[in-house]
């Protein structure tokens, strides 16, 4: 049993909690030692949210060492940039290319990183990287809140889980009414990486 | 028995279910706000929760119903055991008749704090047994544990877990839950035992000195404590979450586990200490194991090598382990690490759009006058662009710091600004004495319905409670006057100039004043209309609109040729349609959705 840690990296609002919940809960029920961690500060919204989720026969501490991160799942390219310096090298990088710009840009203090910033630095922590327009995507499927799911589902597609599994788990955290949408979404992020479009 | 993924604060929810816990009470606090929370959620219908008004009263009341014989759980984060402890220390003399657990979840790091003390020292300070959790299986079994404790030895019981237990998940086996009586009562009068009066409680001393002979003795045998011998060149002492991240750090080195940390198993300790070449006693804050080890005489390294300061996550405590010849340098981990590029922009909190606060910050800001704060979201008033707050330091302290401030003769206007679940907390008293002392300067109740930043729990001012759809209502204005303030005005927190005509009107008051600004937290009320929009064409760049901090005003990319500054663009995707800007905008360049911008169109 191969020992696999996570970093789920996001913004306050964006469903990053709960993406890692998933992703412990997954875990455990394809038979691993589960162990997650998250830094919950003041209850308000925008701030940064860092989860770590680390899989194994048997795991101790629920906080990943630097270095050490095998797939690190991003909801946003700055979050991404922070969370490079706990990445391994060889390492897989899954990001939503969608920014949530913070208030220090929005009130012209500093500058959001450029694309390319983004792009080298991410290339140059990990070895596979995907950039994700799962935001665009949820929009054409019919719901601009399901780019969590859709990013969900591109990162189930690197990891060898059963994709039942990973239904069954993200479709009963989500409301009766939205299920056939959220499969569709789980779906739609499966075939981005299935489609091969890592850089 | 199922396995589930719980936090440890889901845990030691779990736990109190399993205990057969019917009474848990406590305050809102980060990290332990969720216990209260998954006892009434999941629960609730055999489990009494509730938020008191403050830690000391949920201490009485858990007192009051474990002399009843109800099994009962209290819930603190670190900082309200100094409320709390007023009422632990006398159920330290009397015990208990049923199990009474007090859960304290400290926060190494300050991540939602403003200090980082160890309350591991009140177990000592009380004399009564602390158990540490090191995950969410533990935190679930030490509380069925701690409730045998406590009745086995007829004391309040301590369990004190760390942000990073109380906040992480890992697997728990769930068990049944334990049968307890239905009914309880009468009352046991036993007033020898449970009035502290002199006479009586001097007779109870004793008590508890033998008590924690008992329970030092109870500690050599109970599995809590345990040693995993390895390598015997380093033994490693150590507890809760911080064993989890030395036992993946020195996976070689002998380890003697504590969950049990006070009173102390001195001849396991002992044992241990002779069964090893060198001891090294790793904990997270204060040197509380270390100081007890050295002063049994053992040449325990600590603190020398692992500071007192935040947390010791594993990648601190290897390379800390490194640089103290503890470990070879390669486990420190050498090979290069991916750089986070510097001067990435930050993700500061601000008051979300929407927030009632905004309103009197603003003024505060502008009217530069001495602030005394509190602790809650409005903290954030202490941040730019209103850097309008002076002091803070704990819960209520806004209101006696004011007063303090008058009687010291400051020339200076002044005002406290303090919440509305701060208020019940602990406002009331101070507010009461700066009548009763003749004191001047506005107290500024800001009353968003909620105690916002722990999570949105209920207090008094709530029509609602933690078990009750419905709970009477208890309206500030009210309380206020009842205790003799005599300038008393309550506003509309929306309406910007309402709350500084308020703020002018209890200012020019020669005594104590209050003012209410009254207006329902953003996070829990709808968007009251579809985002505004500016009039680019009338907007002038003047900056008026930024000082409200809102996270829904950007700097557009138009600029006013004349001086280059960047227009104003309100992104719709935040905007609540508060109207604070609209009402602040000096040229009515801001307006509501499908509305004329009547001054921009004249």
């Amino acid at each position: 049993m191969k020992n696999l840690d996570f970093l789920v990296a996001g913004v306050g609002g964006q469903g990053t909690l709960l993406a890692s919940d998933i992703l412990a809960e997954v875990g455990m029920r394809s038979g691993y030692d589960v162990k997650k961690s998250d830094v919950l500060g003041l209850a308000i919204r925008g701030g940064s949210v860092l989860s770590h989720v680390r899989w194994g026969e048997h795991v101790d501490s629920p906080v990943v060492r630097k270095g050490r991160v095998d797939v690190m799942l991003a909801f946003e390219p700055l979050e991404a940039m922070r969370g490079v310096g706990l990445m391994r090298p060889g390492s897989t990088i899954v990001c939503n290319t969608q920014p949530v710009v913070p208030i220090s840009v929005s009130s012209g203090e500093v500058s959001y990183p450029s694309r390319s910033q983004i792009e080298s630095t991410l290339a140059a922590a990990a070895e596979t990287v995907y950039h994700l327009d799962a935001t665009s995507e949820a929009v054409r499927i019919g719901n601009a809140k399901v780019a969590n799911v859709i990013m969900l589902g591109a990162f189930s597609a690197l990891l060898n889980g059963e994709q039942a599994i990973w239904e069954d788990v993200v479709l009963a955290r989500v409301p009766n009414a939205s299920v056939d949408l959220n499969r569709s979404a789980f779906r739609t992020g499966r075939s981005l990486i299935n489609g091969g479009e890592g850089t | 028995m199922t396995r589930a993924l719980l936090s440890g604060n889901e845990a030691i929810a779990r736990g109190a279910y399993e205990a057969g816990v019917q009474v848990a009470t406590g305050y809102p606090g980060t990290p332990s706000s969720e216990i209260l929370e998954t006892i009434a959620a999941r629960y609730g219908d055999c489990i009494y929760a509730e938020w008191s008004t403050n830690e000391k009263i949920a201490m009485d009341v858990a007192a009051g119903a474990a002399y009843s014989g109800r099994r009962t759980l209290v819930t603190t984060k670190q900082v309200g055991m100094n409320v709390l402890s007023d009422a632990l220390l006398y159920t330290v003399y009397t015990g208990v008749e049923a199990g009474l657990v007090v859960v304290t979840a400290d926060d190494p790091g300050m991540f939602s704090s403003q200090n980082e003390q160890d309350n591991r020292w009140y177990a000592r300070l009380a004399k009564i047994p602390l158990l540490e959790p090191a995950d969410s299986q533990e935190a679930k079994d030490f509380v069925v544990e701690a409730i045998g404790l406590s009745e086995r030895f007829d004391t309040p019981v301590l369990i004190r877990t760390t942000m990073r237990t109380s906040h992480s998940k890992s697997i728990v086996v769930e068990g049944p839950r334990q049968d307890v009586p239905d009914q309880v009562g009468p009352f046991p009068r036993r007033q020898e035992k449970y009035v502290c009066t002199a006479m009586w409680a001097k007779k109870r001393h004793p008590v508890v000195e033998q008590r924690l002979v008992d329970l030092a003795k109870h500690a050599e045998e109970i599995p809590l404590n345990r040693v995993e011998w390895r390598d015997r060149s380093i033994g490693i002492i150590t507890s809760g979450i911080t064993y989890a991240y030395a036992r993946e750090v020195f996976p070689e080195a002998s380890f003697l586990k504590l969950g049990m940390t006070f009173p102390l198993p001195r001849k396991t300790i002992r044992a241990f200490a002779d069964g090893v070449d060198r001891v090294v006693v790793i904990e997270e804050l204060d040197p509380f194991l270390e100081e007890q080890i050295r002063a049994m005489g053992i040449a325990a390294a600590g603190k020398e090598i692992f500071p007192s300061c935040d947390e010791l996550l594993p990648d601190t405590l290897a390379e800390l382990a490194v640089g103290a010849g503890l470990l070879p340098f390669k486990a420190g981990g050498s090979h290069s690490r991916p750089e986070i590029p510097a001067g990435l922009p930050p993700r500061t909190p601000v008051l979300c759009a929407g927030c009632p606060h905004r309103s009197s910050y603003y003024w505060l800001s502008q009217m530069k006058m001495p602030v005394a704060g509190d602790i809650g979201c409005y903290n954030l008033g202490c941040l730019p662009p209103f850097s309008a707050q002076h002091t803070m330091g704990c819960m209520g302290a806004s209101i006696g710091v004011l007063h303090g401030m008058s009687i010291a003769g400051m020339p200076e206007r002044a005002v406290a600004t303090i919440g509305d679940s701060t208020f019940f907390h602990s406002g009331m008293p101070a507010l009461v004495n700066m009548v009763h002392n003749r004191s001047r300067g506005v107290v500024l109740i800001m009353d968003n319905g909620t105690t916002a930043m722990t999570g949105h729990q209920d207090h008094p001012g709530t029509a609602w409670s933690l078990h009750e759809r419905e709970a009477p209502h208890v309206e500030i204005e009210e309380v206020v006057r009842a205790l003799g303030v005599e300038k008393v005005r309550r506003v509309d927190a929306f309406d910007v100039h309402q709350v500084k005509e308020g703020l002018d009107d209890c200012l020019a008051f020669d005594g104590p004043s209050v003012l209410i600004t009254k207006g329902l937290c953003a996070q829990l009320s709808k968007p009251k209309s579809a985002a505004y929009e500016v009039n680019v064409a009338a907007c002038i760049a003047c900056g008026t609109c930024f000082k409200l901090g809102c996270p829904a005003i950007v700097k557009s990319d138009a600029v006013v040729e004349s001086t280059k500054r960047a227009k104003v663009v309100i992104d719709p995707a935040q905007c609540v349609g508060c109207d604070m800007c609209r009402q602040v905008c000096p040229v009515g360049a801001i307006r509501a959705p499908g509305a004329g911008s009547e001054e921009a169109d004249e």
